[in-house]
């Protein structure tokens, strides 16, 4: 017996949700960083379970793309980081509020 | 058994992001955001897409997350002193829950279609190659631009401030990590306008106190 | 029992034998070679020439009491060496080991895991070997551990690059992911070592990196970190780094053989059935065995690098050569060379 579709997009949002939680939620930069990835990864789950619905690559394609564009996104925002714990010894984004006030 | 994989590794995606956003240390994070990312990996070879899961480890789990891992180690993040903020814990909360509650409700009234068959020709590479390298080259291209963009400024961001003869400030120097007092740089001595208490020196070798206690 | 599945088991077996064997076989082997580099006996007391010196390690790291450090992060520090093992013992599961046979009117391909994706699920499945190295740098919570432990990633990671790369260029003119169809590429034509030089000398130099040997084996370097990221561990957690290394370097042996040496065939031979099956097996074991070789003879001739060189190195000298390679091997494959 086959999996239904919506099974898949179920455990997507799922995993959407818990990923906006935590970027919502946590103060440290890298676990909201970590909550991101999460979100991307809920993203292409529905993408590939869409493909597989359609009988089409381009979903596949899509998450190849944003693969590449996460590994990217990773690497900039990982060396801000390091930046910033330079200037301000601490990467909590409730602390880093030079461009607040 | 396809059913059976699937509830395994849902079951096990859906509990290690659990970990992922509530652990509070953030080595044990990014180790369970890896079981998280293997367990979407499986369930992209369960689509039919063994490429896509093949890459999802080689380049999530094998490049990013270890990225993830050193930065960690680099800035040698402790257990994160952050306070949770109860109302927006609450209101994040509440806004995820509506979320999976509309997608659930559009699927229960909806029905549950079932996954079309799998055709070989989806799963193939070379199906997947032509349609890379036919229709979406333009996109394929801009990626390979953009991957170059990113490389150049991650390394322009990460590097110090050249230092009159240093040789090349490009590596992380690793004493920031060995609990030496790291080298005098301008930025450093910035106090934050509202914490005047947070300008001691932020760098603590917090691993040997723990140990010392 | 679904006979399919008899057949995988079985061929695992068989590959998971070989290479358990290797790390005591290569302790043995690497302390005697590097004895005789350094023109001294190495150890030639249990047994005839030393030959049981594995076993007799292998009992000294069963009784050893097994220390986990007070301030240690025990359940990171408990999964570090099981991590370790696991891609070890995964990654040659797509190693082709013999031509097809046919056992009961069903065609048997000789490799335990003939998926399309071949070789990016090696370098998948490799890539995780790093978080072992992390892992036990981190949750050993001693400043010589972490230092190994950041030094592993940061190197792993750059040189899993030009691995990569080197390996890309040889699945160019083949068409195909499969470990076999390279093989029967290699055997129609010529083994790839000779068009594509420059990418295996890439392979090679990357190939020690990506297994932490000397002269690249910061993580561990001794006279820097004492242990590296294994210091704190003793008894079998040690014992499981020990064989993960040398499984591993099996491994790359085992896929740099098949990428650039024709792996289980040979030059003119063309055997089929179960003698096929049992010579291809002994020719793939024979050429890990000279790799092997080769990895113990670099070892103990390079001093080794340090950290930034080796940095540079991999950014600098490999990345540049691999994509180099790459082109050439694309431009010799469109003009119809290879």
């Amino acid at each position: 017996m086959s999996v239904p579709i919506s099974w898949y997009l179920m455990l997507a949002a799922l995993l959407f949700a818990i990923g906006t939680v935590g970027a919502l939620t946590r103060r440290n930069g890298i676990s909201i960083f970590l909550s991101i990835e999460l979100m991307l990864n809920a993203a292409n789950l529905t993408l590939v379970a869409f493909s597989r619905q359609l009988g089409d690559h381009t979903g596949q394609l899509v998450v190849f793309f944003a693969m590449a564009v996460a590994a990217a996104e990773a690497a900039v925002g990982l060396a801000l980081f390091i930046a910033v714990f330079r200037a301000r010894h601490t990467i909590d984004v409730n602390r880093l509020n030079l461009m607040r006030w | 058994m396809e059913t059976l994989i699937f509830l395994i590794f849902a079951v096990l995606a859906v509990a290690s992001s659990l970990v992922v956003v509530a652990h509070k240390s953030p080595v044990y994070a990014t180790m369970s955001l890896v079981l998280t990312l293997f367990s979407v990996a499986v369930l992209f070879v369960l689509l039919g897409a063994p490429f896509l899961g093949a890459l999802q480890i080689l380049v999530y789990a094998g490049a990013i997350v270890v990225l993830f891992l050193f930065v960690i180690m680099l800035l040698n993040l402790q257990k994160s002193e952050e306070r949770r903020l109860g109302p927006q814990l609450g209101v994040a909360m509440l806004g995820a829950l509506i979320f999976v509650g509309m997608v659930g409700l559009v699927f229960w009234r909806s029905g549950a279609p079932a996954l079309q068959r799998l055709t070989p020709e989806l799963v193939s590479l070379k199906g997947l190659a032509t349609a890379l390298f036919a229709d979406y080259l333009l996109p394929f291209e801009i990626v390979g631009l953009l991957l170059l963009v990113a490389v150049v400024g991650a390394t322009v961001a990460a590097r110090k401030a050249p230092e009159p003869g240093a040789e090349s400030g490009l590596l992380p120097r690793e004493d920031y990590v060995s609990g030496d007092e790291p080298r005098t740089d301008p930025l450093r001595s910035l106090p934050d306008p509202r914490r005047p208490d947070v300008a001691e020196p932020a760098y603590k070798p917090a691993a040997f106190k723990e140990a010392a206690k | 029992m679904n006979p399919d599945l008899t057949a995988t088991l079985l061929k695992y077996a068989v590959m998971f034998g070989v290479f358990i064997n290797v790390a005591p076989i290569m302790n043995w082997v690497e302390r005697r070679a590097c004895a005789y580099i350094q023109d001294r006996p190495g150890p030639n007391r249990v047994g005839p020439l030393g030959l049981f010196q594995p076993l007799a390690d292998a009992v000294k790291f069963m009784f050893k009491e097994d220390v986990t450090p007070a301030a240690a992060d025990k359940l990171l520090y408990l999964m570090a060496p099981v991590l370790a093992l696991l891609p070890a013992f995964t990654t040659f599961v797509i190693i082709p080991f013999g031509p097809d046979i046919t056992v009961g009117g069903r065609t048997i391909p000789l490799v335990v895991a003939p998926v399309d994706t071949g070789v990016l699920l090696f370098l998948a499945l490799s890539s995780l070997a790093v978080y072992s190295l992390v892992l036990a740098g981190y949750a050993s919570n001693n400043k010589f551990s972490l230092l190994g432990g950041i030094r592993a990633s940061a190197q792993l990671i750059s040189y899993e690059l030009a691995l990569t790369l080197s390996v890309l260029a040889v699945l160019l003119p083949v068409n195909s992911f499969r470990l076999s169809d390279i093989v029967a590429y290699q055997q129609a034509h010529v083994w790839n070592f000779i068009p594509q030089i420059l990418g295996f000398f890439v392979f090679l130099v990357a190939s020690f990196a990506e297994t932490n040997r000397l002269p690249f084996d910061l993580p561990e370097a001794e006279s820097e970190l004492i242990a590296g990221f294994h210091t704190e561990y003793s008894a079998m957690r040690f014992a499981a780094f020990f064989q993960a290394e040398y499984t591993n370097m099996a491994a790359l042996a085992a896929l740099g053989v098949t990428l650039f040496f024709g792996g289980w065939s040979l030059p003119g031979v063309h055997l089929t059935g179960w003698l096929g099956a049992v010579v291809g097996l002994a020719t793939l074991v024979a050429k890990i065995i000279v790799c092997m070789a080769v990895f113990v003879w670099v070892r103990w001739t390079f001093p080794r690098f340090r950290y930034d060189q080796l940095m540079r190195l991999g950014w600098k000298v490999l990345l540049p050569l691999s994509i180099l390679n790459l082109i050439l091997v694309a431009a010799m494959t469109l003009a119809g060379w290879l």
